[in-house]
């Protein structure tokens, strides 16, 4: 197959919240970028997103960024690096200002400035109270903002590739990026794409799940290049499952609801959440409501004819609040769930969500792996963004609100250290391997000439199911143990699909064919990290490690408070330090506690 | 509650392999959970893996899954299974040239809505913080920012399908309208300038053909009516 070349200063593979913020400053700095994104801008699955983006404004109530960088440091059960929390939480009003200025259509306060709501786990003063700190446009935050990002990359003239899905990653001998290897759908044509700069803003893996708020485009492509090229992936055992989608349906319903004044009922109408989190309550962080979840239903306090789900109800708001700051939720709960939320309360379910974990970065957007004695060695030319990188500010569990603001500060913080190091001279355009291309051209030969096989949607729901299972809320030692010996199986079986369909011509079926082998990178790499963390931490809680004198809420600070790297190469694990030291001398660090709500 | 069957006729066009399109009889078996179509078209789609039709979000809010359902634009991920007469039939979005099966060339249409200069313009320095806005001026957006692009509007306008090349269409004048309506946004002057032609803006005939397919209930009628009204306000 010939294989044309085109060469830019940077590639941005995805066009979702982090990857257009990093092409808006590539684009406004004049250098030649190319934006390559599977679907239309518009359509990545920031746009998905409800609640708010976090920024301590203090339009509303009091607020600073250092409470902020509390709460998420202890959102995240002390696994994020609080450089890069410090980072994220100071430079947020500057990145959230900046959109309003992009024309993004906040909802407002009474004296003309953004509305803020509240949201889990955050808090005014180190833990006190609910603090008001979520910027909202109604309850389609992901909406507009992906809408205003895209249209000022419109005006910065940014330079997209649309429906071409990016295949592998191109590293030299050296082992410095140079680029990626695409397809462009529409014609089945493979290119390469050349650069002195690669950024992934990929998104995440949630479709690794059965049930999940992801869209069917989540499938961690930029996890699986990465793995495939010999970049280790990060803390991948932390999965957040957010408290409420809809029972049986899986789609989002925002944790704004709850900000808004939302309540979770079990089967004897029960505030539940009361008994778990006495501080929060409903606003406690997502890990802990989804396990207060799943523990009613598991004891036999859940609701409906099978007792499997529980109930967030809105009924005692005010209908115009529901019909003014959560209209988009009234839309959903009418379509998905049968109700109309103003007169019944929403049947809801713990449901896959977000991947804490991922490629690896410092708080600059670089992606950093193990050399020799220093575990974080900028790979030349790398650099990852959003829900696809772990910079790490999320940890074992995400703050809600945390991930737009991740998106906005990393995608411009990649975008910015990028220009720099073009502008300084120490990226350059360096000659491309031989080679460059085959990795990519084999994995389409083998789907183009295979004869028989089996179903890719066959292989990939034995995967999801096996996710589900084994990789779940809770998480117990032998399905662990067990999930590993199945996802190997499963691995087994994606080496040898078989599609049907052969045409050159936006042939969905290898698109799908060749997600399923990025999507199984990342199985292997949750189930095989999650086996081996003997103990519980934010979203990863085991059976085995209970809440001990010793060990509070089942964390092992002494032998696990370190980060997970998982290698595709004999899926070897490997660990790394948690940065407990922020960025800026003066700034004090959150000390280590017990994490209660 | 046990699985039932649902009979499809879908239109079938790959340029690769096919000499010209054809109406693809195909049923398949549905689990009670699979209330919406696009559920539908993803069992269809296991047995048939050469069926490429696009989807991403499954909630309405991406606007991938836009198509001709039983002779109506729709989001196939919104639409109730229920509500649909068998066997459902599938086309692409008329109007638009077909790629290949359900999928359309939406160059024309994103054409449209480029030309409308799509962003904010405020020329003043930006503040330190945010530009204010009372909420009653930010009321003003409400029903017009929401539009997710999908084009089930415009592929629905005769208007369109006559003149799509000079025609903005419903989802590029809603677009249009979402700027000139915003306090923020000092461009209005030039943005009338812009669609003050024949064809831009007044191709339109108010059939309402958009405001009756738009999956998020928005009313580009209503805003290309406001858009006339400043035109001629203007002119007096």
């Amino acid at each position: 197959m010939n294989v044309e070349t085109y060469t830019f200063d940077a590639v941005i593979v995805g066009a979702g919240g982090a990857g257009l913020r990093a092409a808006l400053q590539l684009a406004e700095a004049g250098l030649r970028t190319a934006v390559l994104t599977k679907v239309f801008p518009t359509r990545s699955h920031t746009v998905a997103a409800q609640g708010g983006v976090a920024a301590s404004l203090g339009n509303s109530t009091p607020d600073h960024w250092h409470w902020h960088m509390y709460d998420t440091v202890k959102g995240s059960d002390w696994l994020g690096d609080q450089d890069a929390i410090e980072f994220m939480c100071r430079k947020a009003n500057e990145v959230v200002i900046e959109l309003e200025h992009y024309g993004m259509p906040f909802d407002r306060t009474d004296e003309g400035k953004i509305y803020q709501r509240p949201f889990g786990g955050h808090s005014m003063n180190y833990g006190e109270a609910p603090v008001m700190r979520s910027c909202a446009a109604a309850d389609r935050t992901g909406h507009a903002m992906l809408h205003a990002l895209y249209q000022r990359n419109v005006r910065a003239r940014t330079q997209f590739f649309v429906e071409w899905m990016a295949l592998d990653l191109i590293r030299d001998q050296d082992g410095d990026v140079l680029g990626v290897t695409a397809m462009e759908m529409e014609t089945g044509k493979v290119a390469i794409f050349h650069a002195k700069a690669t950024i992934f803003a990929t998104g995440g893996a949630g479709r690794i799940y059965y049930s999940s708020t992801n869209a069917f485009i989540n499938t961690g492509d930029g996890l699986g290049m990465a793995a495939r090229a010999g970049i280790p992936l990060e803390d991948m055992e932390f999965w957040q499952f957010h408290p409420t989608g809809v029972a049986g349906a899986g789609v989002l319903i925002t944790e704004g609801v709850r900000g808004e004044g939302g309540i979770l009922r079990n089967c004897n109408g029960e505030r539940f959440m009361e008994r778990y989190a006495p501080n929060l309550k409903d606003l406690a962080s997502r890990d802990v409501v989804s396990r207060a979840m799943v523990t009613e239903i598991n004891e036999g306090r859940g609701c409906g004819p099978n007792k499997d789900y529980v109930l967030l109800d809105i009924t005692h708001l005010p209908p115009e609040t529901i019909l003014k700051r959560l209209p988009g939720i009234r839309e959903i709960a009418i379509q998905f769930a049968g109700v109309d939320p103003i007169n019944e309360p929403i049947p809801v379910v713990p449901t896959v969500h977000y991947q804490m974990g991922g490629i690896p970065t410092n708080y600059k957007g670089q992606v950093v792996v193990p050399k020799g004695d220093d575990l974080e060695v900028p790979v030349v030319g790398f650099y990852a963004a959003g829900e696809c990188a772990c910079a790490s500010v999320h940890g074992a569990n995400r703050l809600g609100t945390n991930s737009l603001l991740d998106l906005l500060v990393f995608g411009k913080a990649s975008g910015e250290t990028v220009i720099e190091d073009i502008q300084s001279g120490n990226l350059r355009l360096k000659p491309l391997p031989k080679d460059a291309a085959d990795l990519s051209l084999a994995r389409i030969n083998r789907l183009n000439t295979a004869t028989s096989g089996e179903t890719v949607a066959d292989v990939l729901l034995d995967m999801q199911r096996t996710m589900q299972k084994h990789a779940g809320v809770f998480r117990f030692a032998h399905l662990l143990k067990e999930g590993v010996a199945r996802i190997l199986q499963v691995e087994e079986r994606v080496k040898h699909t078989f599609i049907n369909d052969k045409s050159m011509v936006w042939n969905t079926a290898r698109i799908e064919a060749l997600e399923l082998e990025n999507m199984i990178e990342v199985a292997k790499a949750t189930m095989i990290s999650a086996e081996a963390r003997k103990e519980s931490r934010g979203a990863h809680v085991r059976d085995d490690c209970p809440d001990t004198p010793e060990f509070p809420n089942g964390r092992n600070d002494k032998e696990w408070l370190k980060h997970t790297l998982w290698y595709r190469e004999g899926n070897r694990l490997t660990y790394k330090p948690v940065h407990l030291k922020p960025l800026h001398p003066d700034t004090q660090p959150i000390a280590l506690a017990k994490r209660t709500y | 509650m046990t699985n039932r069957v649902v009979h499809f006729r879908i239109y079938r066009y790959d340029p690769d392999k096919d000499e010209k399109p054809y109406m693809q009889e195909i049923s398949v078996e549905i689990e009670p959970t699979d209330k919406k179509l696009l559920q539908a078209l993803v069992k269809v789609k296991a047995k048939d893996d050469s069926l490429a039709f696009r989807r991403s979000c499954r909630e309405g809010v991406c606007g991938s899954d836009a198509m001709n359902i039983n002779g109506k634009n729709g989001l196939a991920c919104l639409t109730d299974l229920d509500s649909l007469e068998q066997p459902i039939v599938l086309r692409p979005l008329p109007g638009l040239p077909v790629i290949r099966d359900l999928i359309v060339d939406m160059t024309q249409f994103f054409k449209q809505y480029h030309s409308i200069t799509p962003y904010l313009i405020n020329n003043d320095p930006p503040p330190e913080r945010e530009r204010l806005q009372s909420p009653q001026d930010r009321e003003e957006l409400n029903g017009l920012y929401e539009c997710i692009l999908c084009a089930c509007c415009s592929t629905s306008c005769p208007s369109f399908w006559w003149n799509p090349d000079k025609f903005v269409g419903p989802a590029g004048l809603l677009a249009a309208y979402r700027f000139i309506a915003d306090t923020r946004d000092q461009a209005t002057n030039e943005r009338l300038d812009n669609l003050n032609d024949p064809y831009r803006l007044f191709r339109c005939h108010t059939i309402m053909n958009c405001v009756d397919v738009c999956p998020k209930h928005l009313n580009p009628t209503k805003a290309i009516g406001k858009i006339k009204d400043l035109m001629v306000s203007r002119m007096v």
